[in-house]
């Protein structure tokens, strides 16, 4: 069935398709529809799951990691602010191994109080053990929480659907949204082999020394290592039920691009635009949007990049005193490797200021002038 | 005594805690486990944050428990209890008890807005505050359930602590939940049978469990469970039960209240106080006794 | 109750361990016993058998064996609760033997 849908709703609709079993979640701009639905469905029996409606978000993931620990799949939604407020809990869930999904809707920190796009809140959450699914469309908002579902339940990693605030969650677009007895199929109900269950008690996350702590973040990071493969495969069969392809990363006219675009979340839609354009013009451009953050797709990146003629990184992000963090994460990447074309790292978008095809033509211009990045961060559409 | 005399027992045989535990010497959180858990039986989940009880259980890969346990963060006692609660319900466990077990700091301080949140929404979960006055698993830091007059690490003898312990009970009566009870650790038969009926309520059920500490208080180990009787009999710690908020029940008349002297003399933390000061502490007590004894 | 004077968990390598940070084994491989300075001797003569020492004992380190209390001495931390409750004072705390 194809509906007129907004991000929101898409992540709503991905998480009743799941079937998550317990929701808890508390309301904040621009996620707020999220629930509204979630709490709809919950109150007419179309979803059958426990809706709890916490006093903060600090609660909400904290009840989430208890109903997952009990065995039930569990799925909340948050921002900015309230991401930040759960960044214990997020360690809590990965540590703890409870694969929770989270919908985030990317809005800027305050102070100033801001509502609007930028992906700071999510990447300062990069290191709490979560797999993060960066999306451009709501239909692929939809498709990423059951896939999140299906991943992070096999290795019991968290995982994290993002989404930029207003560019797509309230966004209205296409969305096929596919038949519950397909997703069944696609994904069986949670049945962890240990849970809180009296019949097999367990003191869970007891106090860890440093006899036993090591293993055990090792043994997670070798999960992790385990999810770049899971995931292309998980995008594969998804493919062959549903007809979408989703894997680490998505390549627009990569493979003889002199001028290849990095990018993430709906700037890498607009990216593919501008890549049109540009062609139009006579430049060879291409983009790699990065689906995936966590695990980072080395592989994949170092494919891809690694052919390029010249790279142009986009972060609607910054690390201060640092640089945009895709762009670090990249370079990093690269290191050691035979082929490190030029690259250069952009910051745009900060706030919910707009990224249009403009910005990645002035980008494009700024990098295919250089040799080389002469300047570590070149600001896009700042007023100086 | 006579070899052929039956043992009497007043309090449920079964033990689902184990010795091996890491409290200290003479320790009343330990006694109010072990007590909850003979009053609830073994199908019970515990959701434990930082607390005294987070090391007691031993560490990893041990536990002195019989029923399972959730170690949680500090501020989550209440909504990781809400969530397990949900989580059993929708896997086809709606019998499972869920407790959320904490000690005072993550009752009365760093976890009451969750506690106010799942109390509010009714959750279906029994709260234990074990109440040892200071944050004792850190190594005696004043909490908001400190007494007036206390010494801890963070009130010094030359500022000891000169604000009243925070009303917990009020503020949980306040949420008109179906069922609040104190217990103390010296009166494990009124415990149990509490938690029993407790166990039969749907909804949040609130227990402040009086939990004396020889390593806190300054107190010999031995006397704990003296201490914890005295101030049951000194009114510093009354034994009523709440039920909808409103109707309050004392579960132990006193025929004579003692004075708090007494019981104030027989640990380190007050030992600086001086007359006036343990006049004011009676004065205290005799205010919200007056209170309590108006409400029933 | 676990079964006591349980075996110590051994994991020589990360693979042994669940991925899940969960308790496999009984805190009563830990012989509490150790701890104790003085420790709590019962006299049977003067014993009512009431209970009340085996109600307060916080470990708990009494049993009832054939209608009498026993103290553990492989877990009794030597409180001394037991001999203080006790309402027949048939309960000494004696200087430990090494």
């Amino acid at each position: 069935m194809r509906k007129v849908i907004m991000g929101n709703h898409a992540l709503s609709y991905g998480a009743k398709l799941a079937r998550a079993r317990v929701i808890s979640a508390y309301p904040i701009t621009p996620q707020t529809q999220v629930v509204e639905l979630l709490s709809e469905m919950c109150a007419d029996k179309t979803l059958d799951a426990k809706f709890i409606k916490v006093e903060s978000e600090h609660s909400a993931m904290a009840s989430c990691i208890g109903a997952s620990a009990a065995g039930a799949r569990t799925f909340t939604a948050t921002s900015a602010q309230g991401l930040a407020l759960m960044h214990e809990m997020l360690h809590w869930a990965s540590g703890g191994r409870h694969p929770v999904v989270l919908g985030n809707i990317n809005r800027a920190m305050a102070p100033g109080w801001s509502i609007w796009a930028d992906q700071n809140d999510s990447l300062s959450e990069r290191d709490t053990g979560w797999m993060q699914f960066y999306c451009s469309s709501n239909q692929e908002v939809l498709d990423s929480v059951i896939q999140a579902f299906k991943v992070g339940e096999a290795l019991m990693i968290p995982a994290m659907v993002i989404l930029d605030a207003f560019a797509l969650s309230h966004t209205y677009e296409v969305v096929e949204i596919p038949e519950q007895d397909k997703v069944d199929a696609f994904l069986p109900p949670f049945d962890p082999e240990i849970r809180l269950a009296p019949s097999d008690p367990h003191a869970f996350g007891g106090l860890t020394g440093p006899e036993h702590y090591f293993e055990l973040r090792y043994k997670l990071q070798k999960d992790m290592e385990k999810a770049p493969a899971l995931i292309e495969e998980t995008g594969r069969e998804y493919e062959k039920l549903f007809g979408r392809h989703l894997g680490l990363v998505d390549e627009y006219m990569c493979d003889d691009a002199e001028l290849l675009f990095v990018t993430s979340g709906t700037a890498g839609y607009t990216a593919n635009v501008a890549v049109d354009l540009l062609r139009d013009e006579g430049v060879k451009a291409g983009n790699l949007r990065m689906r995936v953050l966590r695990p980072f797709p080395f592989e994949a990146v170092r494919r891809i990049v690694g052919k390029a003629g010249k790279v142009a990184v986009v972060d609607r992000n910054i690390s201060y005193g640092h640089h945009g963090i895709f762009y670090q994460e990249v370079k990093s990447a690269l290191y050691g490797q035979a082929n490190r074309p030029p690259l250069f790292g952009y910051i745009t978008g900060l706030g919910g200021r707009d990224i249009t095809h403009e910005s990645f033509k002035e980008i494009a211009a700024h990098a295919l002038a250089k040799d080389g990045a002469d300047e570590e961060i070149v600001w896009i559409g700042v007023k100086r | 005594m006579k070899k052929d005399k039956k043992m009497t027992l007043t309090l449920p045989a079964d033990e689902l805690m184990s010795p091996g535990h890491l409290a200290c010497q003479g320790c009343g959180a330990t006694l109010a486990m072990r007590y909850m858990l003979k009053a609830l039986g073994q199908k019970t989940v515990l959701c434990i944050p930082a607390c005294c009880w987070a090391v007691i259980d031993g560490p990893y890969p041990y536990s002195c428990l019989d029923s399972p346990i959730y170690h949680c963060a500090f501020e989550t006692a209440a909504s990781t209890a809400t969530g397990v609660k949900a989580g059993l319900e929708m896997t086809g466990d709606t019998e499972t008890t869920v407790v959320a077990w904490a000690g005072d700091g993550g009752t009365f301080d760093i976890g009451i807005q969750a506690l106010s949140g799942a109390a509010e929404r009714n959750d279906d979960i029994i709260y234990v505050c074990y109440d040892n006055e200071a944050y004792m698993n850190t190594g005696i830091q004043r909490s908001s359930a400190t007494p007036y007059g206390a010494w801890t690490t963070t009130t010094p003898v030359k500022h000891f602590k000169n604000r009243p312990k925070k009303d917990i009970v009020a503020i949980m009566a306040a949420h008109r939940i179906p069922y609040i009870a104190t217990a103390s650790v010296s009166h494990p038969e009124d415990f149990v049978k509490k938690m029993k009926k407790a166990k039969d309520i749907k909804g949040t059920r609130f227990f402040h469990v009086f939990a004396p500490c020889p390593t806190g208080w300054k107190s010999r180990p031995e006397d704990s469970v003296k201490l914890a009787r005295m101030a049951v009999q000194n009114a510093y710690f009354p034994l009523f039960e709440i039920e909808d908020g409103e109707k309050v029940t004392l579960s132990l008349k006193l025929k004579e209240k003692k004075p708090i002297a007494d019981y104030v003399r027989l640990q380190g933390r007050f030992r600086h106080l001086k007359d006036a000061d343990i006049a004011a502490m009676q004065a205290e007590v005799d205010a919200r006794w007056d209170r309590l004894l108006k409400s029933c | 109750m676990k079964e006591k004077r349980a075996k110590k968990i051994v994991y020589r390598s990360e693979s042994e361990m669940p991925a899940m940070v969960i308790s496999v084994g009984s805190q009563t491989h830990n012989l509490t016993g150790a701890w104790r300075n003085i420790r709590p001797e019962i006299d049977r003569a003067k014993c009512l058998k009431c209970g009340i020492c085996w109600k307060f004992c916080p470990e708990p380190a009494i049993e009832i064996v054939d209608e009498w209390p026993v103290i553990d001495y492989d877990y009794c931390k030597g409180c001394g609760i037991c001999a203080e409750e006790c309402p027949a004072k048939c309960i000494v705390m004696a200087e430990e033997r090494k």
